[in-house]
């Protein structure tokens, strides 16, 4: 039987956002005494706000000019940031781990052919025979790899591929939740024994109009500026989305004492649910994990949040961190620098928090109405409550 | 926990005890099973949409279910609903829920023609194109169409209706996406999370669009004039796979769990392996490498030696790569004596369900066991030279089998194999 008792640690960070890429990055940039004031886009998908992909030079992390080709910019920025997290952690191109290495990649969909799209929509305003249109037009607008570009799990493939990682690779999808069933499902085989070392992580491309459309059918994107996640809330609300790539090598303590590797953090455990999002169940469900976190005597000493801004969501989390653990508690709600990056977003709460706890420190309030830092934060609990279902909680300490 | 509920390595005993299965075939065990012993096959001309112009004008569609609307997610959820219920009743698990959680191996779901089409109708705003369909949905919130295309719908929808523990996984590993989910169930119950596991998988994704994309990459048979001869796996003949929709179920306990409620026994998930592949997208490794870790990795994990195999159900897509790849692979891990072995390819006459392939193969072979009935490769009229396997050609064949490897491979480098045995060892 499985033992579950291996400690887990985080030995690798890959991160990219709006700010630039690099985990040590992101600590100078949001880990100062003031927060910086977000970058934000307002052309690039007018009339939303994102918060856009920074400049990259694709080739530093994907050599081969035909790999980078093969990928749409979502698969990119997650085979880069993959390879980032891989070189922080020394393990970029040790081909014996790369090739033991377990591999759980949080995915959506692929990026679409915008202007083929477009083009044939135009062309259909005049057709009255539409799926002709389809018919004649997709067989030679399509590039043919475009496809590869699509499939949720050719983001796993092109890792794979480009940074030779090929213990075992599985995708998983479904929004934040995607993100939150890979981190749980990693932080299981590591603790349990199933596996030694493990990259999981994901990417997200905001700057398009095809990945803002599904959210914007339910109406869960903000369409003002650029307010944080608690000034939003007066304005009704919603997601402001964020580029961002975010990637974790996990792995389990003696496997990393035994190569000198050493942590930015523990993980110390992950907790799911899903339900209606009745304000009562929710609430409920939300004690239930941190009571599994053992959260319940022991509170965090800081809380870094996935909160996405959407009302509902974004309220039952606030409320729940206030009656469980009090007023004075210190919550930064990343979505307010980076964005929301859906896959992407539970990973990127983890690397946040575990960089903090590396650097001895905590972020300043991302705004007006976070409550300063403590003095010591050696507990950080990271949430992700799904902009529409699935929530997940992971809590992370000091190594 | 006694010695008669753990395996070779001490692990618990994982045995199925509710299956149900949807493809072009029919709807349930029993229908299916029946086609699939008799040497139908499910494949037609398309219907469902104009093929008109394309290079493919066949494929395994399922067109008996009645979703809530005709796309992909619609179609792949009322094809889950199907086989998840058939399942759980089978496994004796009621309304009152399920034990444990639900792995689903979720279809590539998104926006489709139609509904671009339907959102542009709704608004005169900004240019024809994504400009115009933002503004239509800005001006109308359209909550449905938001929640069909969420890739993680379907299996927040199963899991609350059919009441699994926790948040379920949606996961995708393309063509191996069926085997993977019933892989995360054994390594939930072996990790001692769970005593059960529900694994699910299901495509509906037969559209225009998801043919062509096909096309585009010269996977698909263009053998149109008699569909239900255009995939003939291992002939020297073939020239690519059919597209297909289906869906299976199945769950899994230990067997001391199973004992305990006095669930009857279908049979016993022995083993998995797995490798993933750097050397291309969409194409297997020159040397076999990853195909034959996976293979090794399962038999090994199985406990099982290459003679004990007695049937292989392959993944066996019609492609003119696959089949030879994969007769390459099964010879260097089971040397000449995988000429000995039948194997066949339940592709021949359902195509390829894509992500329910993996978890459909499981469910027929584990009626290969129950029912000492091999069923056969059919369209086999032209064999491959190359690949001199006992298909069991185009008749079922009566024999006892008691252990099975199930392979299945998948664009991005993925390869999954499965072993599973008739009775406990």
């Amino acid at each position: 039987m499985a033992a579950n008792n291996h400690e887990v640690w985080i030995t690798g960070i890959g991160l990219v956002s709006c700010f630039g890429e690099g985990a040590e990055l992101h600590w100078n940039t949001l880990g100062g005494t003031k927060a910086p004031a977000p970058i934000i886009d307002t052309e690039v998908v007018a009339p939303y706000a994102v918060h856009p992909l920074p400049e990259m030079d694709w080739s530093v992390q994907i050599p081969r000019r035909g790999d980078q080709r093969q990928m749409e910019n979502w698969q990119r920025l997650g085979t880069y940031t993959a390879g980032l997290a891989l070189e922080d952690a020394g393990l970029k191109e040790n081909e014996e781990l790369c090739a033991s290495m377990d591999l759980v990649v949080a995915a959506g969909g692929g990026e679409r052919d915008i202007e083929t799209d477009n083009s044939i929509m135009q062309d259909a305003m005049s057709s009255n025979d539409r799926e002709k249109l389809i018919l004649d037009r997709l067989p030679s607008d399509l590039r043919p790899t475009l496809f590869l570009a699509q499939l949720s799990n050719l983001l796993a493939g092109n890792i794979s591929i480009v940074h030779k990682v090929t213990g075992s690779s599985r995708t998983y999808m479904g929004e934040e939740a995607a993100g939150v069933t890979a981190i749980e499902n990693a932080v299981s085989r590591i603790a349990s024994g199933q596996s030694t070392h493990l990259l999981v992580g994901g990417s997200y491309n905001a700057d398009r109009p095809d990945a803002l459309l599904p959210h914007e059918l339910g109406h869960f994107l903000y369409r003002g500026k650029g307010e944080g996640i608690h000034e939003r809330q007066a304005n009704g609300g919603g997601m402001r989305m964020g580029s961002v790539g975010a990637f974790l090598v996990l792995e389990e303590a003696e496997h990393a004492k035994k190569r000198g590797a050493k942590p930015y953090a523990k993980l110390s455990g992950v907790a799911s649910d899903l339900g209606s999002r009745d304000k009562d169940k929710s609430s409920s469900r939300l004690s239930g994990m941190a009571d599994k976190l053992d959260l319940t005597e022991n509170g965090p000493d800081a809380v870094v949040s996935g909160a996405t801004g959407v009302s509902d969501a974004t309220s039952i989390e606030f409320e729940f961190l206030k009656q469980q653990f009090g007023d004075g508690l210190a919550t930064r709600a990343y979505g307010t620098e980076i964005g929301q990056p859906l896959e992407a977003n539970f990973p990127a709460g983890v690397a946040l928090a575990a960089l903090a706890l590396k650097h001895d420190g905590f972020y300043p309030p991302f705004e007006d109405g976070e409550n300063p830092a403590p003095q010591s934060v050696s507990k950080i609990l990271v949430t992700a409550i799904g902009h529409f279902c699935g929530e997940g909680m992971a809590v992370i300490e000091k190594a | 926990m006694s010695d008669k509920y753990t395996d070779h390595k001490g692990r618990p005993i994982i045995v199925v005890t509710g299956m149900g299965a949807v493809t072009s075939l029919g709807q349930g065990i029993e229908d299916n099973w029946q086609a699939l012993t008799s040497g139908t096959s499910g494949i037609h001309k398309v219907k469902r949409f104009s093929t008109e112009g394309l290079s493919t004008h066949i494929a395994g569609t399922v067109d008996f279910m009645q979703p809530e609307e005709i796309s992909a997610p619609g179609i792949s959820y009322a094809m889950a609903d199907s086989t998840t219920e058939e399942a759980l009743t089978t496994a004796g698990y009621g309304r009152d829920g399920f034990p444990g959680p639900l792995y689903f191996a979720a279809p590539p779901v998104e926006l489709e023609w139609q509904h671009r089409f339907d959102l542009m109708a709704r608004s005169d705003t900004g240019e024809p194109g994504y400009e115009r369909l933002l503004a239509s949905a800005r001006e109308h919130k359209q909550e449905k169409m938001h929640d069909l295309i969420q890739l993680g719908t379907i299996a927040f929808q199963l899991a609350e209706k059919f009441g699994t523990k926790g948040l379920p996984i949606s996961l995708s590993t393309a063509c191996a996406s069926g085997a993977t989910a019933i892989q995360q169930g054994i390594e939930a119950i072996r990790r001692g999370d769970t005593d059960a596991a529900l694994c699910v998988a299901s495509d509906g994704s037969v559209t225009a669009e998801g043919l062509i994309r096909f096309s585009l990459l010269s996977a698909l048979t263009t053998q149109n004039d008699i569909p239900e001869k255009a995939s003939k796996p291992f002939s020297k003949d073939r020239d690519g796979f059919v597209m297909s929709e289906g869906s299976a179920a199945l769950v899994l306990e230990t067997l001391e769990h199973a004992t305990n409620r006095g669930a009857k026994v279908l049979g016993v998930v022995r083993g998995v392996g797995e490798k993933a592949d750097s050397f291309h997208r969409t194409r297997s490794s020159p040397d076999g490498f990853p195909v034959i870790t996976a293979i090794s990795a399962a038999l090994e994990d199985a406990g099982v030696t290459a003679e004990e195999v007695d049937y292989v159900n392959a993944h066996g897509t019609s492609t003119p790569e696959n089949d030879r790849m994969e007769y390459n692979s099964l010879h260097a891990v089971f040397g000449d004596h995988i000429h000995d072995i039948p194997i066949s390819s339940n592709k021949s006459m359902i195509g390829h369900t894509l992500t329910a392939g993996g978890a459909v193969e499981a469910v027929f072979s584990f009626l290969t066991m129950h029912n000492g009935v091999i069923p056969p490769t059919i369209n086999y009229d032209n064999p491959d030279p190359d690949i001199p396997l006992d298909v069991v050609p185009n008749k079922k064949r009566d024999a006892s089998v008691s252990t099975i490897l199930s392979n299945s491979f998948g664009f991005g480098g993925q390869n999954a194999c499965l072993v599973f045995g008739r009775e406990a060892a």
